[in-house]
C-alpha cells in the first residue's frame, strides 16, 4: 500500500504523530504520569485524615509553604482533594481511558486504516498535553492550586478572599479545563465519524465487538454534555475576572459588600452536573466495553445477550444525560423537580443490573482463562455492583437529604466509577499491551497487583460507607473538633493504612508497564486467542494497520466454542477450535450466531 | 532534598523490579492451566475475606453509625433506609457469591469446553422486570416520603428561624411574636447587625438573634436558610436534615423533633455510642463527652470548613417559652 508509506522521522513518527496507535500511547502513558499524581495526592490527604495531628517527613518534603512542620495546612487540604479528583476524573479516566483505548481499538477493531481524521486526532493528543502541563503548572502557584472541590461550586471558587486557591490557581485549573475540554470533543467527533463512516465490508453495526459500542456511545454522550460544562466554565471565569454576575448575588465578605447581582450558584450546579453525571457515564462505559470483550475472551464463551449489552448502553446513555439534578436535590432546587430526577436516576439501575447480570452469565460454564487482564474484569464486575447498590440510597432524594456530602457518597462513587473504571482500565492495559507493544506484560506480577488492589480497593471503600452512616461530611481536614466523630478515628487509620498499601503497590505496575516494553516476552499474532480484528493486523506496526487489503468480516465477534451441535455440550468445535476471528467466513450450512 | 530522596526510593524499588522481572520472564507470560487452578482458588478466598470483611463491618460499625430519627418526618426516612438496605444488603451479597464462585468453579481447563450460551430471552426478562418492580416499590416509597418532608405548606403553627451562615459560622434568628421574620439583605450589614436585616421593616422588630438553636419538642420548625459569602450547607443528621444555603436565595426545610436533647441521651444506640466515644477520649486523655445534637456545614466553604457547627438543644415546650422570653428583640439591641 504505497499510498500510505510516508516517510518518517523521530518527529513525525514518536512526538507530532498522526497514526493512532503512537497517540493511542502518548495518551496512555501521559495519563498514567498524570495518575501517579493524584494517586500519590490521595495517599498525602489519607496521612492526614488519619493521623491528624502527626507531623510526616513525606509532608514536609512535598508541600513546600504549604505545611507546618510536616503537617498539612487546612486549604491545602482541601486543594489537593480537588485537584485529585480533577486529575483522577478527566486526566486519567477520561482522556488516558477513552483517549487510550478508544484511539487504538476502534480502528483495529472495524477494520480501518486509521481515524477519519489523523490531523485532529494528533491535535487532540497535543490539547490533552497543554492541559495537563497547565494543571501540573497550577500546583506551583504560590497561594496553591484550585481548592474549591473538583465541582468548583462559585461563589467559592470565584473569589479569592474565600480561600486563597480561588486566585490564580483556579484561573489555571479554568484555562487548563478549557483546552481538555477542547480536546475532548475533537477526539469524540473523530470517535463518532470514524465508527460510522470507516467499518470495513461486512462490519455491520450488529457486528461491532461491545467495545466499539461503547467507545462509540461515550463519544455521543461527551459531544453532548462537554460544551456545557465548556460555558460553565466560561461564564465562570467572566464572573471572576470580568465582573458579570451569572453566578454570584448579594455576597458580603472581607468586610464589604460586592457588586453582584442576580446571578446564582444554582443555574452553575445545572449547567456543571448537566455535565458531571454524564461525565461518570463517559469513565464508565468504555470501561464497561473492555470488560465486556475480555470476560467473552477469557472464558472461551459468547457475551450473554450482545443485543441486551448494546441496549443497555444506549439506555444508560440517553438516561445519563437527565438525571444530572439527583447531585442537587438540597441545593434549593425545586422539589418537584427533585421528584422528576428520582425517578429518571432510580431507572438507570435497570439496563445497569442487566448488564451485571449479563456479565456472571458469561462466566457461567466458561473456560475461564485468568490471565490478569481477565481477574481485573472480574473484579470490576464485583466492584461495579458494590457501588452500582448504593446508588439506590442516594438517587432516592428523601434518603439523600441524610447522606448527601457525607463520606457514604465517597465510598459509593469511587467504587462504581472510580475503583470500576481504573480496574476495567488496567483490564484493557494488560489485554491489549501486546498489540501496543508486541511484547506481553509479566502475569506473576499482574497477579500480585491485582489482587493487593481489589483488598485495597474494598479496604479502603467498603468501610468508608459506615463513617458516611454516621453523619461524617466528606471534605473535612479534620473531624477532632467533634466529639462526635472520635469513635470514627480508629477506622481512618484502618481506610489509610488500606489506601497507602494499595497506592504503593501500583508500583507493581508501573515497573511492569515500563519493563515490559522492553523486556517482555515477545507476544506472537493472537496471544489471547481472540475473534476481533486487531489481532490480525501483524504484532509489528504497520502504518495502515493491514499491510494487504483490509480484512472483510463475516460474522460477529463472539463465536467462542462455537460447536457442531449447539445443543450438545460435547460435541465438537465447529471450525475445530473454540475461536473464530471475524474474518472466517461461514461455513456451509453454519447459521450465524 | 528530602523530595529527591523520597522520589529516589521509589526509583529504586521500580529497578529491583526489573531484575526481577528478568527471572520472572523465563516463564510464559498466558495463564497456564496450573495459573488458572491457582487463581480459582485465589478467587474464593478472595470471597471469603469479602463476606468476612462485609459482615464484621455490618456488625463491628452499626455502633458508629447514627441513631434512629430524631425527628418524626425522618422515622419514615429510617424505614425506607432499612427496606433499600436489607434489598441491596441479599443482592450484594448474592451477586459478590456468583460473581467469584463462578470464577473458582468455571476455572479455565485443557480438558474443559465452554458453553455456547449466546442468549436467553426468559432469562433477560426475568432481570429487567424483577429489577422494574422492586423500582417502583422504592420509587414509591420515596417519592411520597420526599413530598412528605419537603412540603411545608400544611404545617400547622410552625415555628419560623431563619439560620444564618458565612464563613465559618452559624447563627440564627428567631421570628418572634408575629412568626415572621424581618427582610434580610447583605446591604443592611452593619455594625451588630450582622445579619443584615432591614430594621425599617415591622416584622424586624420583634425578630431575636442568637448562637444556638433551641427547639422545643413536637414542634414543627420551618427553617429558612441564608448566606453571606459562599455556599453552605446546613446538616442536621440526627433529624435527617440537610439544606444548602445558597448567597442570594433563600431556601427552606422542615422537621418535628421527636426526642428532647435529655431523651435521646438516654437512648440505647445513643449510649451505647457515646461509651465507645469516651473510652477513646479517656484512652487520649480528654474530657468525656456528652451527647449533643448537632448543625455542621456540609457544604466545602473554605479553609475552616471542618470546624464550622451550631450546638442545638431540644428541649419541653415549657422550657422553649421561658428561653425564648430572655432573649432580646432585635429593635432593642439594634435600635438602641
Amino acid at each position: 500500500m504505497s499510498e500510505h508509506h510516508h516517510k518518517e522521522t523521530f518527529v513525525t513518527k514518536y512526538i507530532f504523530s498522526q497514526d493512532h496507535k503512537m497517540i493511542s500511547k502518548q495518551f496512555l502513558v501521559t495519563g498514567i504520569f498524570m495518575g501517579v499524581i493524584a494517586l500519590f495526592m490521595s495517599m498525602i490527604f489519607r496521612l492526614q485524615l488519619a493521623w491528624p495531628e502527626k507531623s510526616f517527613t513525606i509532608i514536609e518534603a512535598f508541600l513546600g509553604n504549604h505545611q507546618t512542620d510536616g503537617i498539612l495546612n487546612p486549604d491545602i487540604y482541601l486543594a489537593l482533594v480537588t485537584i485529585h479528583g480533577t486529575i483522577m476524573v478527566f486526566f486519567v479516566l477520561t482522556a488516558g481511558l477513552s483517549g487510550t483505548f478508544s484511539n487504538l481499538l476502534i480502528p483495529l477493531q472495524i477494520g480501518a486504516r486509521d481515524m477519519a481524521s489523523g490531523f485532529l486526532n494528533m491535535v487532540s493528543y497535543w490539547l490533552f498535553f497543554i492541559s495537563s502541563v497547565i494543571m501540573v503548572i497550577s500546583l506551583f502557584v504560590e497561594a496553591g492550586p484550585a481548592s474549591a472541590g473538583w465541582t468548583v461550586y462559585p461563589p467559592l471558587s470565584a473569589l479569592p478572599q474565600a480561600i486563597p486557591g480561588s486566585g490564580a490557581g483556579m484561573t489555571l485549573w479554568l484555562v487548563s479545563m478549557a483546552i481538555f475540554i477542547a480536546s475532548s470533543l475533537i477526539g469524540a467527533l473523530n470517535y463518532i465519524v470514524t465508527v460510522l463512516n470507516l467499518r470495513t465490508k461486512g462490519m455491520k453495526m450488529t457486528r461491532l465487538p461491545l467495545t466499539i459500542w461503547a467507545f462509540f456511545v461515550t463519544a455521543m454522550i461527551g459531544v453532548v454534555s462537554f460544551p456545557v460544562l465548556l460555558s460553565a466554565a466560561l461564564l465562570l471565569i467572566f464572573d471572576r475576572s470580568f465582573g458579570t454576575s451569572f453566578y454570584l448575588s448579594d455576597i458580603f465578605i472581607s468586610g464589604e459588600v460586592l457588586h453582584y447581582q442576580g446571578g446564582s450558584p444554582v443555574l452553575f450546579e445545572h449547567l456543571f452536573w448537566f455535565l458531571g453525571h454524564p461525565e461518570v457515564y463517559i469513565v464508565l462505559l468504555p470501561a464497561l466495553g473492555i470488560t465486556s470483550e475480555i470476560i467473552s475472551t477469557n472464558a472461551r464463551k459468547p457475551i450473554f445477550g450482545y443485543r441486551a449489552m448494546v441496549m443497555s448502553i444506549i439506555a444508560i446513555a440517553f438516561l445519563s444525560t437527565i438525571v444530572w439534578g439527583h447531585h442537587m436535590f438540597v441545593s434549593g432546587m425545586n422539589p418537584f423537580l427533585g421528584s422528576v430526577f428520582t425517578f429518571t436516576t432510580l431507572l438507570i439501575a435497570i439496563p445497569s443490573a442487566v448488564k451485571a447480570f449479563n456479565y456472571v452469565t458469561t462466566l457461567w460454564k466458561g473456560n475461564l482463562q485468568l490471565n490478569p487482564a481477565m481477574l481485573f474484569s472480574i473484579g470490576l464486575v464485583s466492584t461495579f455492583v458494590t457501588g452500582g447498590l448504593t446508588g439506590l440510597v442516594l438517587g432516592d432524594s428523601a434518603l439523600d437529604i441524610n447522606v448527601h456530602d457525607t463520606y457514604f457518597v465517597v465510598a459509593h462513587f469511587h467504587l462504581v466509577m472510580g475503583v470500576s473504571a481504573i480496574f476495567g482500565m488496567y483490564a484493557g492495559i494488560y489485554h491489549w499491551f501486546p498489540k501496543m507493544y508486541g511484547r506481553l506484560m509479566n502475569k506473576v506480577l499482574g497477579y500480585w497487583h491485582f489482587w493487593i488492589t481489589i483488598i485495597c480497593a474494598y479496604g479502603v471503600f467498603w468501610p468508608m460507607h459506615f463513617i458516611g452512616l454516621a453523619g461524617l461530611p466528606r471534605r473535612y481536614y479534620t473531624n477532632t473538633n467533634f466529639p462526635l466523630f472520635d469513635d470514627i478515628a480508629n477506622v481512618n487509620v484502618v481506610i489509610t493504612i488500606f489506601a497507602i498499601v494499595g497506592g504503593v503497590a501500583q508500583i507493581l505496575f508501573l515497573a511492569n508497564f515500563f519493563i515490559s516494553i522492553y523486556r517482555g516476552e515477545k507476544s506472537t499474532q493472537n496471544p489471547w486467542k481472540s475473534n476481533t480484528l486487531e489481532w490480525t493486523t501483524p504484532v509489528q506496526h504497520v502504518h495502515g494497520n493491514w499491510p494487504g487489503k483490509l480484512p472483510v468480516v463475516h460474522r460477529w465477534p463472539y463465536d467462542y466454542s462455537k460447536r457442531v451441535d449447539p445443543n450438545d455440550d460435547n460435541s465438537d468445535y465447529l471450525h475445530g477450535k473454540d475461536y473464530v476471528s471475524q474474518i472466517t467466513p461461514l461455513l456451509e450450512g453454519e447459521e450465524p450466531s | 532534598m528530602l523530595a529527591l530522596f523520597y522520589i529516589f526510593i521509589f526509583v529504586a524499588i521500580g529497578v529491583s523490579f526489573w531484575q526481577i522481572t528478568r527471572i520472572l520472564n523465563l516463564r510464559s507470560s498466558i495463564a497456564n492451566d496450573n495459573d488458572n487452578a491457582k487463581q480459582g482458588n485465589y478467587a474464593l478466598l478472595f470471597l471469603v475475606f469479602l463476606y468476612a470483611m462485609m459482615i464484621y463491618c455490618l456488625i463491628a460499625l452499626n455502633v458508629i453509625m447514627l441513631p434512629e430519627s430524631a425527628s418524626i418526618e425522618g422515622e419514615h426516612d429510617d424505614n425506607l433506609f432499612n427496606i433499600t438496605f436489607w434489598l441491596i444488603g441479599i443482592v450484594q451479597f448474592g451477586m459478590q457469591f456468583l460473581t467469584f464462585y463462578f470464577t473458582f468453579k468455571y476455572k479455565g481447563n485443557n480438558n474443559n469446553k465452554a458453553r455456547f450460551y449466546a442468549d436467553s430471552h426468559k432469562l433477560e426478562a426475568i432481570w429487567t422486570i424483577t429489577p422494574a418492580i422492586t423500582l417502583v416499590i422504592l420509587i414509591g416509597y420515596g417519592l411520597w416520603q420526599w413530598n412528605n418532608t419537603m412540603d411545608l405548606s400544611n404545617a400547622e403553627n410552625p415555628i419560623v428561624i431563619e439560620v444564618y451562615s458565612q464563613q465559618f459560622r452559624w447563627d440564627a434568628r428567631y421570628a418572634g411574636e408575629d412568626n415572621m421574620l424581618g427582610y434580610g439583605n447583605v446591604n443592611f450589614i452593619k455594625g451588630i447587625n450582622t445579619l443584615g436585616v432591614d430594621m425599617s421593616d415591622k416584622n424586624a422588630q420583634d425578630d431575636k438573634q442568637v448562637t444556638e438553636l433551641y427547639l422545643p419538642k413536637g414542634r414543627k420548625i420551618h427553617f429558612r436558610f441564608r448566606s453571606q459569602d459562599v455556599l453552605h450547607s446546613a446538616y442536621m443528621p440526627h433529624f435527617r436534615a440537610q439544606m444548602n444555603c445558597v448567597p442570594g436565595m433563600v431556601t427552606e426545610f422542615g422537621f418535628t423533633p421527636k426526642y428532647t436533647t435529655e431523651e435521646m441521651r438516654q437512648q440505647s444506640e445513643v449510649i451505647e455510642k457515646v461509651k465507645g466515644i469516651n473510652k477513646i477520649r479517656k484512652a487520649k486523655g480528654e474530657d468525656p463527652y456528652e451527647f449533643d445534637y448537632l448543625l455542621l456545614c456540609n457544604k466545602i466553604c473554605g479553609a475552616s470548613h471542618y470546624n464550622m457547627q451550631m450546638k442545638i438543644t431540644v428541649v419541653e415546650q415549657e422550657e422553649y417559652d421561658k428561653w425564648i422570653a430572655q432573649q432580646p428583640t432585635l429593635s432593642t439591641v439594634i435600635n438602641n
